[in-house]
């Protein structure tokens, strides 16, 4: 069941630039979806349209049956944003700022509930600090329990862990897990491909304004995903035997390791065959191991193709 | 839900409980400043000056004095109440928020609007300590307050939506608001004037509302109480026109 339906979204930019060139696409209740792209691919323009802080050119967004125009505040109250940039009142307390979003987002008061933010983000101790007084990862924390102050059932988290620190990059994460659980939709942006393959169900790769490809991660993984076998040899070779110019092959400097290059959905992967070939070459290995290629090589090679392409 | 109440009061309290934290700027600095000019205006060359429409020249500066820290401070702050989340980006959550642009102007505006009234009562309880006071037409006159407070609270709004820096920030102010409030008949009646200047300053409109004021105190004016309250209300009405336009059209807010 869709929680986000985005229709012919455009945005031109007064100077000119088109930060998106038509964008579909439908969020599912939920779902914990990463937008992905290099930076200026216009992941934070398309976020920033369904909260209502930019104008979309042309397009319609449908937000929990809602539209974001039309039906501005039952939308918004269903939103929360964690915006990309520190930006918080200096002077203002922990506490007062996150009573203050609740309130805003139209909510009465709740302070049990708070102070159970609070505490799930590690700020309960510091709700009487000055916002200027804290570290960068805490004001990132005040920024998402401002963000969660209004119970949203949809999350959209900007560049969440950009700046943070390990550790809490995996609060973070644990966190997101947490609020999926409860039935939050997620939406995050990064750059960080790591971010996308731990946390997301669906991947949306975003490129130049456009998304270019949307699917669950598992089977973007499969789909894209290429696979190395590498095989430790008995005896080193010097070069490669021209017997094996079928297939892709490096060998490593020493050597000692051939590395095999294949499509893993391919029908003919040529892997038994190269087995084969080697047994009757009498190229002996000790062992052999397959590795998975990651969203990051299968990111690298899309940008990589739609740069040929254009 | 059809008016966001919740969020309209989380914003007034956000603007007064900056007020309260930036008390001495706030309230201290213009009632000191209104004060040295009674003592200077109104003790040492007061004293020296004759009776103005029949209104000893200390109190009839009174509700002039009033005006311009109306005028001063509504224009602060709520043109800073604005500019600053715009200079710093916490006004992302304001427009990410459930809150109408209608309810965005009650917030910021009557803050300011609060915080200026109050200060106006504050400066006329000061005044009171230094020259004999009369209000003959009370109601009138704190109606005029207010309206005057809102008014200009929401020019400074315009203000501060339109300032693209700190310095077009006090631009405004200091260039045309204070050189108008002073010509405005603050310190005279414009009576006063030579015939020529006198035709002239009646295209200030600062004239209009300084008169009115004068009017609720003492029961009479450099123009007509009718004619002063139609020209508040008219700035009203625009000051108000320009916001709207400005919400609809997200100029200066969304991209």
């Amino acid at each position: 069941m869709p929680v986000i339906e985005i229709q012919g979204l455009t945005k031109t930019y007064p100077s000119g630039l088109q930060a998106l060139k038509r964008v579909d696409l439908t969020i599912d209740r939920g779902e914990i979806f990463a937008l992905l792209g290099p930076n200026g691919a216009g992941k934070t323009t398309l976020i920033s349209i369904i909260c209502g802080i930019v104008n979309a050119s042309t397009g319609t967004v449908v937000a929990d049956g809602h539209d974001i125009r039309k039906d501005f505040r039952a939308a918004r109250m269903k939103i929360g944003l964690v915006p990309q940039e520190l930006t918080t009142d200096a002077f203002e307390t922990v506490l007062a700022t996150v009573t203050f979003s609740r309130g805003l987002f139209g909510r009465p008061g709740n302070p049990a509930l708070v102070e159970q933010i609070l505490k799930d983000l590690s700020l309960w101790d510091k709700r009487d600090a000055k916002i200027m007084t804290l570290s960068g990862g805490m004001k990132r924390r005040v920024m998402i329990a401002k963000a969660l102050s209004h119970e949203p059932d949809i999350l959209f988290l900007d560049e969440p862990t950009a700046g943070v620190d390990v550790e809490l990059r995996r609060d973070m994460w644990a966190m997101v897990r947490k609020l999926r659980e409860r039935g939050v939709t997620i939406i995050l942006t990064t750059h960080y491909i790591e971010e996308a393959e731990e946390m997301a169900d669906r991947v949306g790769v975003i490129l130049k304004g456009e998304l270019i490809l949307v699917e669950e991660k598992t089977a973007l993984m499969k789909k894209l995903g290429k696979k190395t076998l590498t095989l430790n040899l008995v005896e080193p070779l010097t070069t490669l035997p021209a017997d094996l110019a079928d297939w892709d092959l490096r060998l490593s400097p020493d050597g000692g390791e051939l590395e095999y290059s294949f499509d893993a959905n391919a029908e003919d992967t040529g892997v038994p065959a190269l087995i084969r070939r080697l047994d009757r070459l009498e190229i002996g290995f000790k062992d052999l191991n397959t590795r998975q290629s990651s969203l990051e090589d299968i990111f690298v090679s899309l940008v990589h193709r739609d740069g040929e392409a254009a | 839900m059809t008016f966001n109440g919740y969020g309209v009061w989380a914003i007034y309290r956000f603007e007064m409980a900056r007020a309260l934290r930036t008390l001495w700027q706030s309230v201290v600095t213009p009632v000191i400043t209104t004060a040295l000019y009674f003592v200077v205006f109104g003790g040492a060359i007061g004293g020296r000056m004759q009776a103005v429409d029949g209104v000893a020249y200390g109190a009839f500066i009174v509700p002039g004095l009033i005006m311009l820290s109306l005028f001063t401070q509504s224009i602060f702050n709520a043109s800073f109440g604005i500019y600053f989340p715009k200079f710093t980006g916490t006004i992302y959550e304001i427009l990410s928020a459930p809150v109408s642009s209608l309810e965005v102007v009650i917030a910021y505006v009557g803050a300011a609007a609060t915080k200026s009234a109050v200060l106006g009562l504050i400066i006329l309880a000061t005044a009171a300590l230094f020259v004999p006071l009369q209000v003959l037409h009370p109601v009138m006159m704190l109606a005029m307050l207010v309206l005057i407070s809102v008014t200009f609270s929401l020019f400074g709004f315009i203000i501060g939506i339109w300032a693209g820096s700190f310095e077009q920030l006090n631009f405004i102010p200091m260039l045309i608001v204070t050189p108008l409030t002073f010509l405005g008949g603050s310190f005279y009646s414009i009576d006063m004037l030579p015939e020529g200047w006198r035709t002239v300053a009646l295209f200030n409109p600062v004239v209009y509302l300084i008169s009115g004021f004068r009017w609720t105190f003492y029961g009479a004016g450099d123009v007509a109480i009718g004619i002063s309250v139609a020209a508040t209300l008219g700035f009203f009405a625009l000051c108000l026109g320009v916001v709207m336009w400005m919400f609809k059209t997200g100029y200066r807010l969304k991209a």
